[in-house]
């Protein structure tokens, strides 16, 4: 078996959930854009380009809006602005993946993120082709869901989807639930322990739109105060 | 908006994406060497950041009115529970998902 195949051997089962979730969720973006009037072709070209979860959604209110480029351009770096602190996360493991290290960069989103830091390989498989599969695998399911919602959304309103997008909070969940179980150390609980506290009080502080991003910067600050004056190390 | 005006709005978006996506990496290249601080960020965010995504994916659980925030808290513990009960990623993730969305559909 080639590396590539062996690795998607690994990356495909992982992906599924992600996959029921994004068809239904791109649906449901595909839905929204055309009841707000825009043509079907369009949810699936802000897909295709932009590729960032909710994101896509705001797109679509911004698109009715008063055109405001450089608003839009602001409100998509409070939002995004996570996207830095996976970059930062990965810096290792992306950095050295030769030309994979572009798509991997671009592709990234919230659960290619998760999967791709969370899970630990065998030595015996392509660690570079594991994360690419897991990254194009995300991509192709969120842009597919998006143009049925588009083409044929109404064909599927007859089925009750509400509710479905808890897979993601499942998702989520059970990676984060795993990391805490697989801790063979005590740090990583008080890491993880950490930003659900964070994300909560940015929640309750800031609210909705740029919660994470400054949650991220409140573990910023925990992370240097307990790695300069704490003395706290990882290896 | 015109469609010049929707395809600037959108260029924007995508520029403003792809700046938070690369910034790391352009600030770190691998050709040189990652200060030990960011070493340390690149190991201790992960599960602090994967722990915020459960809280995102949260965010827009209704709490001050009815139903409470019950759905979500009860397909949590029960996903929670499945999961440490099995360990099945399948199991924990398609029976929390289900039984959230009776509950969102049948029950409240």
């Amino acid at each position: 078996m080639s590396s590539s195949k062996k690795a998607f051997s690994y990356a495909f089962p992982l992906t599924i959930p992600i996959g029921v979730s994004f068809v239904f969720l791109g649906i449901g973006l595909g839905l929204y854009g055309i009841s707000q009037g825009l043509p079907a072709w369009l949810p699936p070209v802000i897909a295709l380009v932009v590729f960032a979860g909710s994101m896509e959604f705001v797109t679509v209110s911004l698109l009715l809006a008063p055109f405001d480029p450089i608003g839009a351009f602001i409100l998509t770096l409070l939002i995004n602005g996570r996207h830095i602190f996976y970059g930062l996360s990965l810096l290792e493991k992306y950095g050295d993946k030769g030309w994979k290290k572009w798509p991997l960069i671009l592709g990234m989103c919230d659960e290619s993120f998760a999967i791709n830091a969370s899970t630990t390989l065998p030595d015996d498989v392509d660690k570079g082709w594991f994360y690419l599969h897991v990254t194009w695998l995300n991509y192709v399911y969120w842009s597919v869901g998006t143009l049925l919602g588009g083409v044929a959304g109404t064909l599927l309103s007859f089925i009750n989807f509400k509710g479905i997008e808890f897979v993601l909070t499942a998702l989520f969940l059970v990676i984060f639930l795993e990391m805490l179980l697989s801790a063979t150390k005590v740090q990583p609980i008080y890491f993880g322990i950490a930003g659900v506290i964070l994300a909560i009080i940015a929640l309750l502080v800031v609210g909705k739109t740029a919660f994470m991003l400054t949650a991220m910067f409140g573990m910023l600050v925990l992370c240097y105060i307990a790695y300069k004056w704490g003395g706290v190390r990882y290896d | 908006m015109t469609s010049m005006e929707m395809a600037i709005t959108i260029g924007a978006i995508v520029l403003g994406t792809m700046c938070t996506r690369l910034l790391s990496f352009f600030v770190f290249p691998n050709d040189r060497k990652v200060p030990k601080f960011v070493a340390f960020l690149g190991k201790a965010f992960p599960i602090a950041v994967i722990g915020m995504l459960v809280v995102y994916a949260l965010k827009d659980t209704v709490i001050l009115a009815y139903p409470h925030g019950l759905p979500e808290l009860i397909s949590v513990v029960a996903t929670t529970i499945v999961h440490l009960w099995r360990r099945s990623m399948m199991l924990s993730i398609g029976g929390g998902s289900v039984l959230y969305m009776i509950l969102v559909q049948a029950v409240f």
